[in-house]
């Protein structure tokens, strides 16, 4: 028998009617598009503005000054700022973000390349991070104010107030120099650097569909180091959110009653508390999932890992602002995507929502 | 309530815990690198093109030194001289206008295609066509993209001839032909690979030369050629088994981009990277006591200084001018921040470059440089800024200089700024005084006698604007001296002018020339023949070697 909690995670109305349904894509589309051009329009005149000469960017320092003028009308910078906006808008429309100054690819191309490095490494630090900090805060929650409460808030808090470059590389002196344990900075070994192949960018996913063991352990070796230490990061919060939430849960009237009723602890805790508290739970993992997709640069630069933090960051430095440009937009969409998506569970998972 | 230990199912999670430690376990560790390559850890993020037309970074330069060949080359054992390459010998005519140049013969580019004068020829074509950054080498000898086909010919297959438009100093036009923009491009492998333009009036050609598809591949004859290029990433060259000359020992050398100067470090020690190239002093102490790490360096032709700028009145002042020199702690600055990775050297030819001059006449004089003050009119001192480019030694340069300077009653404001934020102030002209690098644009005296000691226009909108220009010194009169020592026909007079030239500077200039850069590279034991050149274009990798 269910207990009868003002939230219980038995689902009666799963029918989303169709006129909500359109109303919500509509909003969304609406929102979204609106959201792009400001990020666009935001970036571009950031862009514009920093004191540095784009032109710089593309011709170094000693470059003559006939050159310079050239490539300056070239780049179309001789043209009112909101000219070169609206040409900038409306290739993007046609779908071209132009090139990258620093790699010559186009910066779609760039994206695609290292993207997939982050979203790897990002997914695999997630799941570390909510594999381990759930149950951790769920004890935590239980058990407060005990020594494992303690010890795992000290544990949160270094994750949370250790600088992580700092940590990796700790990290990097004992696992890597020392025990040998994980690979070199990188994401594969050089051994195998031109004797593999990738697909689709994800070297784990890569290396298991086309059999090649050795190559997938190598990976694992590599990823393992920097995806701990994200994942980490990720416990830490993730740990501390879910005991306020679980402890939330357990002053509820519906586990008195389910007590009183004499159902086991473990069920209690595990079926109903948690249950209730993943709903804000799953905003928490997916904000921070979130952020690791945005890059994490102190990360990526520590690890040598080609990622799109590690992109973004040289490019803004260098004034690459088509790489810049390009690489926000892409993030902006992963950003309103997780929020979508995040929006989209938490209607699956709390009955409440969809009876509005 | 039953608050039993079986509550929390922990064998649940510790399967979990245990599963990750397991995968964390060591197996097979690759000990090293593969057998014939080399893999070196170095910075790469300044690399934007591998076109030798195009490009002008430092690291560009050492990877195109490897995969392109010269007609004439810089013999390392006397860099003040050239040695020939493709080209076995060449003549001046009696005018001093035309040189002729005669190739070896039955010599391939790693295409397998042979290597001709017309070859040679087109290379000259592209690059003063194209007319990117470093194209003004060879255009300053009088090539234009309307001459260039008729002044920069081939006379035969193997014959090519190149007329100047001045009677300038052979050491000169060799010197400049000997620069990494002058590469002999595989003309019949590019033209398979042009993209087509539309001309205006900037450019006038209907094709690209092939610029685009040589940012990213090579059309060489040297000892490599590029395999794969991902910026950011790594760098592949492979051996090119056409090289005419020794072929190279090694099969293939990996640069791999790495930042970090403790990654590098790392990576050394665990012997996953055979050389590191840019380790900071604290770093190369520690390896240097590592028995598998040795150090290989030498001197390169990048000099770091501090400029002050003539358009701010008081440091017009010829006594403030010198008072600055007086206020650099040169031997702790010596011993300490640029320790192992520069030499104090205050003139503006770098060591190894035809005219240099060992002098070093200026010393930490607090109290001299309060008399030149005070004779300066500035008897209270005064508030100057200074923009900093970021990271180091430079920052830790900046601060010595503010602490010593303030002895003297100088305050200097430190700005600090991302390296292309403060070249963009500095290009503009307002600074107040500016501290950095320059690195010499050939290995020519002329390349940095002409940026230090001559500003021929010292207007905004000048087409000169040399580092003379960018900080308002107005010298007309070594500006001609400059101009002079470029027709000098007799070496050794050429050299005794860049030799006054340097004293001129160094006396009355508004540069305080503080150190030379040297490279230094840690390197594997097992890796022979490791060798740095006196510039990057002289880092050649035939030579080297794995046990």
């Amino acid at each position: 028998m269910e207990s009868p909690g003002p939230a219980t995670p038995r689902n009666e109305s799963r029918g989303i009617d169709a006129s909500a349904l359109l109303a919500f894509a509509i909003r969304f589309i609406g929102v979204a598009a609106a959201t792009y051009l400001g990020l666009l329009a935001v970036t571009f005149f950031i862009g514009r503005v920093i004191p540095i000469d784009p032109v710089l960017a593309v011709l170094g320092d000693r470059a003559p000054a006939s050159v310079v003028e050239r490539t300056r009308r070239e780049m179309g910078l001789d043209l009112p700022l909101v000219q070169q906006f609206y040409l900038y808008l409306k290739s993007v429309l046609a779908g071209d973000f132009g090139r990258s100054v620093l790699t010559t690819n186009p910066v779609m191309d760039d994206i695609r390349r290292v993207f997939p490095a982050t979203i790897e490494l990002a997914t695999l630090g997630t799941l570390i991070g909510s594999v381990l900090g759930i149950p951790l805060g769920v004890l935590a929650a239980v058990k407060r104010n005990s020594i494992a409460d303690q010890i795992v808030r000290v544990v949160g808090l270094i994750g949370y107030s250790v600088p992580i470059f700092w940590l990796g590389l700790l990290s990097l002196l004992l696992f890597y120099a020392k025990l040998q344990w994980v690979g070199f900075p990188g994401r594969i070994d050089v051994a195998y650097e031109y004797s593999f192949v990738p697909l689709t960018g994800f070297y784990l996913v890569d290396a298991a569909a086309q059999r090649q063991w050795e190559v997938f352990y190598d990976v694992l070796r590599h990823i393992l180091l920097p995806a701990s230490l994200l994942g980490y990061v990720s416990l830490a919060y993730v740990s501390r959110m879910t005991r306020s939430f679980v402890l939330n849960e357990l002053t509820q009237e519906y586990i008195v009653a389910a007590r009183a009723k004499g159902l086991s602890e473990a069920r209690i805790i595990w079926r109903h508390a948690l249950r209730n508290a993943a709903v804000p739970l799953v905003t928490v993992v997916a904000l921070s999932y979130a952020g690791l997709l945005e890059g994490s640069v102190l990360t990526e630069t520590v690890f040598s890992w080609p990622g799109i933090g590690l992109y973004i960051t040289n490019s803004l430095q260098n004034a690459d602002m088509n790489a810049v440009l390009g690489g926000t937009v892409v993030i902006g969409s992963v950003f309103i995507a997780i929020n979508l998506i995040s929006d989209l569970l938490y209607r699956l998972l709390d009955p409440r929502t969809n009876a509005q | 309530m039953m608050m039993g230990q079986a509550v929390y199912q922990p064998r649940r999670w510790l399967v979990g815990i245990t599963f990750l430690v397991l995968l964390m376990l060591p197996a097979i560790t690759f000990a090293g690198t593969p057998i014939g390559t080399l893999v070196e850890a170095f910075a790469l993020d300044e690399m934007i093109t591998m076109d030798p037309g195009e490009a002008f970074e430092l690291s560009a330069a050492e990877v195109n030194a490897n995969v392109y060949d010269l007609l004439v080359r810089f013999d390392l054992t006397d860099t003040t001289k050239v040695k020939p390459d493709l080209a076995e010998s060449w003549t001046v005519s009696a005018n001093g206008l035309t040189y002729t140049f005669k190739l070896r013969s039955g010599l391939k580019f790693a295409s397998g295609n042979p290597i001709t004068a017309e070859d040679v020829a087109w290379s000259f074509e592209r690059v003063v066509r194209l007319d990117k950054t470093p194209a003004f080498i060879i255009e300053q000898l009088g090539l234009t993209g309307d001459n260039v086909t008729e002044r920069a010919k081939a006379m035969g297959p193997d014959v090519f001839a190149l007329t100047v438009d001045e009677p300038y100093s052979p050491t000169f036009v060799l010197n400049c032909l000997a620069s990494t923009v002058a590469s002999v491009v595989d003309k019949k492998l590019v033209l398979d690979h042009l993209k087509a333009v539309a001309p205006n009036d900037d450019y006038r050609y209907d094709n690209d030369f092939g610029n685009d598809w040589l940012k990213t591949h090579t059309a060489g004859s040297g000892p490599f050629k590029l395999r794969e290029w991902r910026a950011n990433e790594a760098l592949v060259l492979d051996r090119n088994d056409q090289f005419w000359g020794e072929k190279a020992k090694l099969s293939r050398v990996i640069y791999r981009h790495m930042k970090e100067s403790s990654t590098q470090r790392l990576a050394l020690e665990a012997g996953d990277i055979d050389v590191a190239r840019n380790l900071d002093p604290n770093d190369l102490d520690a390896v240097a006591k590592n028995d598998e790490i040795s150090l290989s360096s030498a001197p390169k032709g990048t000099i770091y200084y501090l400029s002050l700028n003539q358009r701010n009145e008081k440091l017009a002042r010829p006594e403030v001018r010198q008072a600055f020199k007086y206020l650099v702690d040169y031997d702790a600055i010596g011993t300490t921040l640029i320790r192992g990775i520069g030499e104090i050297h205050q003139t503006f030819l770098p060591k190894g470059v035809l005219g240099e001059l060992e002098e070093n006449p200026f010393k930490l004089d607090v109290a001299k440089a309060k008399e030149l003050l005070d004779r300066a009119g500035l008897k209270d001192g005064l508030s100057v800024t200074m923009d900093v480019r970021s990271g180091q030694p430079v920052t830790g340069i900046a601060e010595s200089i503010q602490q010593t300077a303030g002895e003297a009653g100088v305050k200097i404001e430190i700005i600090p700024g991302d390296d292309k934020q403060t070249l963009t102030k500095y290009r503009a002209r307002n600074h107040d005084i500016y501290i950095g690098q320059w690195g010499q644009d050939y290995f020519d005296p002329h390349s940095n006698a002409q940026t230090f000691a001559s500003n021929t226009d010292n207007s905004d909108d000048s087409k000169n604007q040399t580092l003379a220009w960018r900080n308002a010194w107005n010298v007309p009169e070594l500006s001609k001296q400059t101009e002079a020592a470029l027709l000098e026909k007799d070496t050794g007079k050429r050299a005794e002018m860049y030799r006054h030239l340097q004293k001129e500077v160094l006396d009355t200039s508004p540069f305080v020339i503080i150190f030379q850069q040297i490279e230094v590279a840690a390197v594997r034991s097992n890796v022979k023949g490791f060798e740095l050149g006196p510039s990057f274009d002289t880092n050649y990798l035939g030579n080297v070697a794995k046990e």
